[in-house]
């Protein structure tokens, strides 16, 4: 078994908004895809989702803020998996409740240090 | 009570209090000297009580020889004298003095340091379940043997190996550090858990004895809740845990021993007391900010303590296990949310959900694939039920099992 990492990314105003129930909607389908992914015993870290919020630190000191709102494929989160192959893992990314928000999943092999 | 019930009884309680005690006091590669001392207590009572009838206060009775006993034994063990009586701090000549304290507080305190002591990674699980059964519950080997389906023994031999490795790795009777103390609970945790669960799945027979491995384990955590050390978010939801599955332990068989299904569970045999006392603990568990994998299982076990079926219910068990999945994994989880994915979202996606699984080798898995397969394709539910019955072991399940194929059978 390898260890893949998704990185889950969408355009920023792609962003699900609506009423609390539509929102608790979306994150069900979130969790059942993950716990789907953990029952199968392939789950490494269910990852974190991250703010919007950001900083770029560049070379000799320059520090930039956005604008985050303006990219078109803000990372939104990630989650580390574990499969035999890459044709598992995207197999298993192919489930993921973000592509009708017209995001995608970035799949990697981890190359541990 | 009388004397030929009040004996095993005052056995098994006394009998651990006794050993903690004196096992503290020796160290705990001196355990069987500790478990010598108390059994002979028991044996002198029974010859006693026979003949003079019971004292006045049994317990008291029994700490009294035991204190004698402890003392003689020091007296006259030339190699215990003077190798161990020094680290004791006592003199030959003092020795008559020596306080044994057999006050409720050391008792108790005595019992969950031996807790620590018994609870090692270092010795198997099930070795750590014997012991505790034997030191900490007071449990006859002949009993333990019972409870496990084997022999007695093979459960000396398991035992003697246990106390030969803890004596070599030099375990200490003792609390661990506080830095240390949530790491080290966690193996008490799952030893008690492991305890509860073999007084709860077992495929012994002998109901009584499955209902006090049950209580045992109960007891056990309850004695982590009175010590303010101890007394964690983890442990009183394991506590409330254990207290919402043993509710239903009358419910859970017929009078002919055989298993009841929760759907056709008598909810008039649910212990409501005992789902009182794990909604304390689980409200007890909610205090600080821990979620812990008992935390989770206690809130599924919380929702089964309601019969009625509601979407809401199964929502929030599907949730409910798909937390406890990304905390840890087990079969026994990914079936039963697979279960819970069933009656939240339908059938058809749980179907597609439980072919992934490939637990295959599980009778538990057939039978899931057997309930989700049933109406959508008799057919193949079939398959899967007698795949099932091919892989399962005890005649209850068989004969169940052979009944659902044949309701399906003649429903075709």
């Amino acid at each position: 078994m390898k260890d893949f990492l998704f990185v889950y990314r969408n355009d920023f105003k792609n962003q699900p908004t609506g009423s609390p129930e539509e929102l608790q909607a979306i994150t069900k389908k979130w969790m059942d895809w993950i716990g789907g992914i953990a029952a199968q015993n392939k789950l490494v870290d269910r990852g974190n989702r991250l703010t919007h919020d950001g900083r770029v630190v560049k070379p000799n000191n320059v520090v930039t803020d956005g604008p985050y709102t303006e990219i078109k494929e803000l990372i939104g989160g990630y989650s580390i998996v574990k499969a035999e192959s890459f044709d598992e893992a995207v197999e298993m990314a192919k489930g993921c409740p973000i592509f009708p928000f017209g995001g995608n999943v970035e799949v990697r092999e981890i190359n541990p240090m | 009570m009388k004397q030929q019930e009040l004996i095993p009884h005052l056995f098994r309680t006394e009998f651990s209090k006794i050993t903690a005690v004196l096992a503290k006091l020796f160290g705990f590669e001196h355990i069987e000297i500790a478990e010598d001392i108390a059994s002979d207590t028991f044996l002198l009572a029974s010859e006693t009580w026979s003949i003079k009838g019971l004292p006045e206060n049994p317990a008291a009775w029994l700490y009294t020889v035991a204190k004698n006993k402890a003392k003689d034994y020091l007296r006259r063990n030339k190699l215990f004298s003077e190798k161990i009586t020094p680290q004791l701090q006592y003199s030959n000549s003092e020795l008559h003095e020596l306080d044994i304290d057999l006050s409720d507080t050391n008792i108790v305190d005595s019992q969950l340091q031996m807790m620590f002591a018994i609870c090692q990674p270092a010795i198997p699980p099930e070795a750590q379940i014997g012991l505790s059964l034997r030191i900490l519950c007071g449990f006859g080997i002949e009993e333990i043997a019972n409870a496990f389906l084997s022999n007695k023994e093979t459960i000396n031999k398991r035992l003697m190996r246990a106390k030969a490795k803890l004596r070599e790795e030099n375990v200490e009777i003792a609390f661990p550090a506080n830095a240390e103390i949530d790491k080290r609970l966690e193996t008490v945790l799952t030893t008690i858990y492991l305890l509860f669960n073999e007084g709860y799945h077992s495929l012994s027979q002998n109901t009584t004895i499955r209902k006090d491995l049950c209580l045992e384990a109960i007891r056990l955590a309850y004695l982590l809740t009175i010590n303010p050390a101890t007394d964690k978010p983890a442990v009183n939801a394991l506590l409330a845990l254990m207290c919402f599955h043993a509710s239903r332990f009358e419910a859970r068989t017929n009078p002919d021993g055989e298993q009841v299904l929760y759907e056709d569970q008598d909810t008039s045999l649910w212990d409501i007391e005992l789902i009182n006392r794990g909604k304390f603990y689980l409200n007890r568990a909610a205090e600080g900010g821990e979620l812990s994998k008992y935390h989770v299982e206690a809130g599924i076990a919380w929702w089964h303590t309601i019969y009625e079926d509601t979407p809401e219910k199964w929502e929030s068990i599907l949730q409910l296990y798909n937390r406890l999945l990304m905390i840890e994994y087990s079969p026994m989880a990914a079936l039963n949310r697979t279960y819970a994915l069933a009656k939240a979202n339908g059938k058809p996606e749980a179907i597609v959900e439980a072919e992934k699984l490939q637990l295959t080798g599980n009778q538990l898995y057939y039978t899931l694939l057997g309930h989700l397969y049933t109406d959508v394709d008799n057919g193949k539910a079939i398959g899967h039920l007698k795949m099932a019955l091919n892989l399962a072991k005890s005649d209850n399940d068989k004969a169940t099992l052979q009944k659902t194929i044949l309701k399906i059978t003649e429903g075709l």
